[in-house]
């Protein structure tokens, strides 16, 4: 992680409110010394931009389990780059089929964590991303 | 007794300790799943001088530990209801249609979530929602769909819907009147806890308060016109899922019922006239005897607690009905269809526990909506369990296992001590309001966590007996909603919008209005405007107008 920026937004976008996996990787962050911005549920887009915005965040984490990712991270990652955002890193857990990596790494998401990861293994990635 | 204990110091002395010399047990210490201490062998001293009469008694009669009816399974097996419910009305038709052919009793319907939060398919906040995790129900229109060839006064509908329950339960009455079915004859349940999804599961929309009076508005008008009706049923299952013990999952959904019981006798509402219409829901986890012993505490100490606070004299007041469902967080993503024999012991708690509905999950719901085939799978376990397996042939078979009457003994002493601390705090909307509960459920999700990911808690294929060359394995059976479905629905809501009588609904709306600032029920209003093809955001947006939306606390 770059040196001028260190806090961690987690977040969680569209309807869905199941955030159980959400707040155990912001809490694992936060037990390993991270800085950690938690949003809650049912944030917008551009909710959530503004706050990686004003907390000057190095890394987007954003957590989905009901099926929407693949129409709304192309919309994050528009905002983001209109944002002049490009150099915070997007990563994204939770419920992914395998059939949708590949076109969400070509998105320019960072990383995929699916479940059953351990939160150590999260941790050190973010800590070192 | 005194022979007992003499025994038994003479079997530690010798043979267990000779045993325990040469060959150490596996673990220092044992617990169930939630970590109440478990002992080596169980026998009669451990049930001490408790009264067989007092704290067990026969099935259908107080404390009701053996069941809520006197045959329970030998007189009428559960309803095997599994939930279902994806894509456009005209998808859940046919998959309804389809399970009720393979013999399902039930119908449980999934709602997407813009239905679930009170927005029409085609609003922005809709957007990649419509259809996803549920069927999309914008209007009367898609109800009439969904149940197109399932006549209401045969089948019994559960509805997982809490924020929107009025408008759906709105829906489903004015399709069954144009089935020609009286409301009196309507059969099933809208879960409409709403408290519960302020601390787990997130579809509230209002502040507590009005949120609680539209929960009571269903209670009330059920209780005069749709006296079959299951007006609320309270739920642990989600606290459960968000990382509660079964101790604390029992004590939450114990307390959520106090609170609306008691919101109902400020209303005037007579105990014994709406509490027998409630129901309970739980999660199965996966630590057998845990279970089991849960829901026989769970009925006992909810009893005890129907007398005790609430001074009920029907008997039906008392009944602690419960519908379980397989607890999605305990599937496993990896090797997916092993999750087969996790749902298999699932049901397998649910039947020797006593209950009266049960879900069993799809060992691809980790993934993706069900497939036919695996939503078949689902129920074929439930039916195998029913007729092949000899576990319906007498009541309660666990009770009088030294281990499981302790169990159940513990866990009821445990969720009173829990339901305490809830009532020092002030009661569940303190709980909720102050963050309380959210703060108690989170830090047994995170010692749990801990657990898996140290390996103490093992699970099979995740954190031990791991296959990497399967990773993705079955990705290619994943069904997945057909893409179309919000372009779908987004054209369909718009056509009726043209299409329909817009004064008339002009009309309803503004009497819902009225009918707020009033402060009366709302379901007559909110009927009628169903019946005007008013829309699901249309009648969401007059009362968000008048109450404002709320965001609840959080915590990690």
């Amino acid at each position: 992680m770059n040196t001028k920026r260190k806090r961690v937004l987690i977040g969680k976008i569209g309807l869905d409110g199941h955030d159980r996996g959400a707040k155990l990787v912001a809490r694992s962050l936060c037990d390993a010394g991270v800085e950690v911005i938690y949003t809650g549920i049912r944030q917008s887009i551009d909710g959530v931009i503004a706050t990686a915005v004003q907390e000057d965040v190095a890394v987007i984490g954003l957590s989905f389990l009901s099926g929407d990712h693949m129409a709304l991270l192309p919309k994050v990652m528009k905002k983001l780059k209109e944002t002049g955002l490009e150099d915070v890193k997007v990563i994204v857990g939770g419920i992914i089929l395998p059939r949708h990596i590949d076109a969400l790494t070509a998105l320019g998401i960072h990383k995929i964590f699916l479940p059953g990861t351990p939160m150590e293994e999260i941790v050190d990635f973010i800590k070192t991303a | 007794m005194e022979k007992i204990r003499k025994q038994q110091e003479s079997w530690e002395s010798g043979v267990l300790k000779k045993t325990l010399d040469r060959s150490p047990e596996r673990q220092p210490q044992f617990t169930t799943e939630s970590g109440i201490p478990v002992k080596r062998v169980y026998t009669p001293l451990d049930l001490g001088d408790r009264d067989y009469t007092d704290d067990l008694g026969f099935p259908g009669e107080y404390p009701y530990t053996r069941g809520v009816y006197p045959t329970m399974h030998r007189g009428r097996l559960w309803t095997m209801r599994n939930y279902a419910g994806f894509g456009t009305a005209e998808d859940t038709n046919k998959r309804y249609r389809y399970l009720l052919e393979q013999g399902m009793v039930g119908l449980s319907m999934a709602f997407d979530l813009p239905t679930q939060l009170g927005y029409d398919s085609d609003d922005p906040a809709s957007e990649g929602a419509v259809g996803r995790v549920g069927v999309a129900i914008d209007s009367l229109e898609d109800m009439e769909t969904v149940f197109t060839g399932i006549p209401l006064d045969k089948v019994s509908t559960s509805m997982t819907i809490n924020a929107t329950a009025p408008i759906l339960l709105a829906f489903y009455v004015a399709v069954a009147e144009k089935q020609g079915v009286p409301q009196e004859k309507l059969m099933g349940t809208t879960q409409n806890d709403i408290l519960k999804e302020f601390i787990a599961r997130g579809t509230y929309i209002y502040p507590p308060k009005p949120s609680m009076k539209l929960a009571l508005d269903i209670v009330e008008y059920c209780m005069e016109h749709v006296p079959r009706w299951n007006t609320l049923n309270i739920a642990g299952y989600h606290f459960r899922e968000a990382g509660a013990t079964a101790v604390q999952e029992l004590a939450f959904t114990i307390a959520d019922a106090i609170a609306y019981i008691e919101a109902a006798r400020e209303r005037g509402l007579a105990v014994d006239s709406f509490a027998p219409r409630l129901s309970y829901s739980l999660g199965c986890y996966m630590d057998l005897f845990e279970e089991i012993a849960k829901f026989r505490a769970g009925r006992r100490l909810f009893a005890r607690v129907m007398k005790e606070r609430f001074d009920a004299k029907n008997p039906q007041s008392c009944l602690f009905r419960i519908f379980s469902g397989s607890c999605g967080s305990t599937l496993v993503a990896q090797q997916p269809i092993n999750n087969v024999v996790r749902v298999a012991m699932h049901a397998l708690m649910g039947i020797l526990g006593g209950h009266q509905a049960i879900h069993t999950a799809c060992w691809d719901e980790g993934f993706a909506i069900p497939s036919e085939d695996s939503a078949r799978i689902a129920l074929r376990t439930q039916q195998i369990l029913a007729y092949e397996c000899g576990l319906c042939n007498t009541v309660d078979p666990l009770a009088g296992s030294y281990y499981v009457e302790s169990l159940t003994n513990e866990i009821e002493e445990r969720a009173r001590e829990c339901l305490k601390k809830i009532d020092d705090v002030g009661g569940m909307l303190a709980a909720i309001e102050t963050g309380f509960a959210h703060r108690e459920i989170q830090e047994s999700s995170v010692a749990f966590q801990k657990k898996v990911d140290s390996g103490e808690r093992i699970i099979v294929g995740l954190n031990k007996f791991q296959t990497p060359e399967e990773d993705g394995a079955g990705d290619e059976a994943f069904f997945e909603v057909n893409e179309e479905v919000e372009e779908i629905q987004k054209a369909k809501v718009q056509r009726l919008k043209e299409r329909r009588d817009n004064a008339l609904v002009a009309q309803a709306l503004e009497q819902l209005e009225a009918a707020i600032d009033r402060g009366e029920n709302l379901m007559p209003h909110i009927i009628a405007a169903a019946r005007s093809y008013a829309t699901i955001g249309e009648i969401s947006k007059v009362m968000r107008g008048k109450w404002g939306e709320y965001k609840a606390p959080t915590y990690i």
